[in-house]
């Protein structure tokens, strides 16, 4: 017995050694968020990474919500530097960051993007207001069960629509843009957030972040209608179709000029205390806002990414190159 | 009374011997029928996985003639050193090659289609030539460029060119000049070494699973950690421990965990050792502890199960001897369980290399194109890598996706098969 005592203070030092948190430092971005704001990150990154003077960044794909929750954790090396955001910063999680320290933020505006309403080629192209598209999916709504019960000119096809997840972006989106601009005007008197209430009786149903996944689902199944992003759209139009929403088609120029209703921009949002301390977010912020990548010609735009109007994007240029924190107004 | 001689019963008898053979046969059918719908959802499942992904192994490329004109990369031919070497201008020497292989004046819309046939790569393979051999500067030669996604798919034939233009990458333009390419005898295909050592891209024709190789094999690496841990809880456990409450509730506490989601163990990872710990996020180092504790319990249970098929006569004839309980478990008990540990560790091993649910929820679950250098650079693994390339829009990614699953498919079966293998050879039965 005596002689295994030995051991206990050789394991403890072991111990230690181990779990102590070597003198490590982080050498190399970390970028969380959303997953339409990932395909366009992940670009800019590898070619800032294959310019061989930094570290690739890394970049996980959190969602919005997500990601705001792990960039507002505080300030430090284990904390991610960037976070990337399909809506802007709400008041809420504003007082979370500011609550744990992350007070100089920069918000970058990268470009816009169109969410698109789309079903299989297979099946026909259709227009939609979006008030027709509320009444389908509102919890508070009428809830039909066929979209001809909506108006006559629609299909006589059961209801059955693929939404992203509440912590996603562009669900956010979605919810502002069409849940509560379509809106019954006496549910909106009663209780504003009684919009944004989706139907839980089997005619919206919920899928995962896998944008991907959604594509293959709405080609296997011409019922079906799904919500994405615009650059999902774009790498997929020889298996699904985006519907009009408001009379306005989806294209480069209505979500750039905002005429489709709903189109949205994208942001990502930077520590300030970490530049300077984390090498390559400067450049990386430098790459992101270059011509070469967000302009009209630029290599994000061939993503599907839609470039910003040239006077907004040269103010995020100056936004980026004197890193000016941005404010809440309430 | 009934009498076995009458015809009647003996008719009866015939008639329920007839059913229950009946009876046997349809059972053995049930067992076969289950059996050959496990094989037909297995193959199909094999075909859909080659038949989408064997073309992942192959590479489109493109001779275009390069000339490598020291003015145009920026580099005067008198300092050729290598700092300005590696700073220089590929991307238009690579452009002007594009275009001068195509014939006639390019308009600017013409240009970016005609750049749209090559990788965005393609400047970094130059410059990893140019590099290589200084002296190509200010000669003209044949460069084999990786072509795009959007032409690797058409070669392959993995999309359809027949289809309305509107519905295609690559439009009737971009059609022509590949064609015209493919008779100028351009365009030909390789082996896609490519695939095996390079990180991720977001370029499907760049990817690779280098990086996540990597990273599985560093996340293994800590892996092994659990094998000591394990051994001894199950050696002490099953020989010395006193049969009492207490070693009741452990065992029957570890043998729930064995059952415990994996997902819980992401969980225990995030909150311990990334918030507790401070260790570096998405790194194969806390990868590889989260999947260590998660696969301990089945290590115990695997190595309790062999310590106790020893038979007792070889613990009695040690002791009869005179040696120390020590002696009889090091020298005697543990060599001859080792075998059936073993296999349990390689069962758990290739178990922890499939596994993805815990790694989401300590990031390694990210884009990484860095192939990790060691245990603490972040990385990703075989499984995360095939999730990010099944979850991306371009097309390029699906035959690059099975193509992965190949690979992991190989790793396991490999495994596994050396597990068998030390079972048979090493393996005593009493």
């Amino acid at each position: 017995m005596k002689k295994s005592m030995k051991f206990v203070p050789a394991l403890a030092a072991m111990a230690v050694l181990l779990f102590s948190g070597p003198a490590y430092a982080r050498d190399q971005i970390q970028i969380v968020g959303s997953s339409t704001v990932y395909p366009f990150a992940t670009v800019v990154a590898e070619r800032l990474g294959a310019k061989g003077m930094f570290k690739t960044p890394v970049i996980e794909s959190t969602g919005t919500g997500g990601g705001m929750k792990l960039f507002c954790a505080g300030i430090g090396e284990k904390h991610p530097d960037i976070t990337n955001a399909s809506r802007a910063m709400k008041e809420s999680e504003w007082e979370m960051c500011r609550k744990n320290g992350v007070k100089d933020i920069v918000e970058i505006t990268v470009g816009n993007d169109g969410i698109a309403f789309a079903n299989s080629l297979k099946s026909d192209k259709l227009n939609f207001t979006v008030e027709q598209l509320w009444k389908a999916m509102a919890a508070k709504g009428p809830k039909p069960q066929k979209w001809s019960q909506i108006d006559s000119s629609l299909p006589n096809v059961p209801i059955r629509i693929l939404t992203p997840p509440p912590t996603s972006g562009t669900r956010d989106a979605w919810n502002a843009l069409v849940m509560s601009k379509g809106c019954d005007p006496k549910v909106k008197a009663n209780n504003k957030d009684d919009c944004e209430l989706m139907r839980e009786d089997g005619a919206v149903i919920e899928a995962g972040e896998n944008d991907a996944l959604l594509v293959q689902k709405l080609q296997a199944d011409p019922g079906l209608f799904g919500i994405f992003g615009f650059s999902y759209l774009d790498g997929n139009r020889d298996k699904i179709q985006a519907a009009s929403i408001n009379g306005v088609d989806i294209t480069l120029g209505s979500i750039q000029s905002y005429e489709y209703p709903v189109s949205r921009p994208l942001f990502f949002y930077v520590k300030k205390a970490h530049i300077g301390v984390i090498p390559g977010i400067r450049e990386y912020l430098k790459e992101f806002t270059s011509p070469s990548a967000v302009g009209e010609d630029g290599y994000l735009a061939d993503r599907g990414l839609v470039p910003l109007e040239p006077k907004k994007l040269s103010a995020v240029r100056s936004t980026a190159n004197n890193l000016t924190p941005m404010t809440m107004t309430k | 009374m009934i009498d076995r001689r009458s015809e009647e019963y003996k008719k009866r008898s015939g008639d329920r011997m007839a059913r229950r053979y009946r009876a046997d046969r349809r059972f053995r059918l049930y067992g076969q029928a289950a059996l050959v719908f496990g094989a037909l959802a297995l193959c199909i499942l094999m075909v859909s996985i080659f038949s989408s992904g064997y073309t992942a192994f192959f590479r489109t490329q493109v001779a275009l003639d390069v000339e490598l004109d020291p003015d145009v990369l920026g580099v005067a031919a008198a300092e050729q050193e290598h700092l300005s070497l590696e700073q220089a201008d590929y991307y238009t020497v690579v452009n002007r090659a594009i275009y001068n292989a195509i014939p006639g004046e390019l308009e600017r819309s013409d240009r970016k289609l005609a750049k749209g046939l090559i990788s965005n790569g393609a400047s970094v393979e130059l410059r990893e030539m140019v590099l290589e051999n200084p002296a190509l500067v200010g000669r003209t030669v044949k460069v084999n460029f990786t072509a795009s996604s959007d032409l690797d798919q058409l070669h392959k034939g993995n999309v359809p060119r027949d289809v309305e233009e509107g519905l295609r990458r690559i439009n009737d333009k971009q059609l022509a000049w590949y064609d015209r390419w493919v008779q100028e005898g351009r365009v030909s295909s390789t082996f896609n070494w490519n695939f095996f050592t390079s990180g991720d891209s977001r370029n499907p024709e760049m990817a690779g699973i280098g990086g996540a190789i990597t990273g599985s094999i560093f996340t293994l690496l800590c892996f092994v950690l659990s094998f000591p841990v394990g051994v001894a809880a199950a050696v002490y456990l099953e020989e010395f421990a006193p049969k009492n409450k207490w070693t009741d509730m452990i065992e029957v506490n570890i043998n729930n965990l064995a059952a415990v989601p994996s997902i819980i163990f992401g969980l225990l990872g995030l909150a311990i050792l990334l918030n507790v710990f401070n260790m570096p996020r998405g790194t194969p180092v806390v990868g590889g502890m989260v999947l260590a504790l998660m696969t301990l319990p089945t290590i115990i249970i695997a190595c309790r199960a062999s310590l106790k098929a020893v038979p007792p006569s070889i613990r009695q004839g040690a002791l009869a001897m005179g040696a120390s309980p020590m002696q009889v478990t090091l020298h005697h008990v543990l060599p001859l369980a080792l075998p059936g540990t073993l296999t349990g560790t390689i069962i758990g091993l290739s178990q922890a290399l499939g596994e993805t649910a815990p790694l989401l929820m300590i990031g390694m679950v990210a884009f990484i194109v860095d192939i990790p250098g060691g245990v603490t650079d972040p990385s990703a693994v075989l499984p995360v890598q095939i999730y990010l390339w099944a979850e991306s829009a371009e097309r390029g990614f699906v035959e690059k996706t099975s193509a992965a699953i190949m690979i992991i498919l190989a790793f396991l079966v490999t495994m596994n098969l050396f597990a068998i293998y030390l079972r048979q050879r090493f393996e005593r039965r009493w």
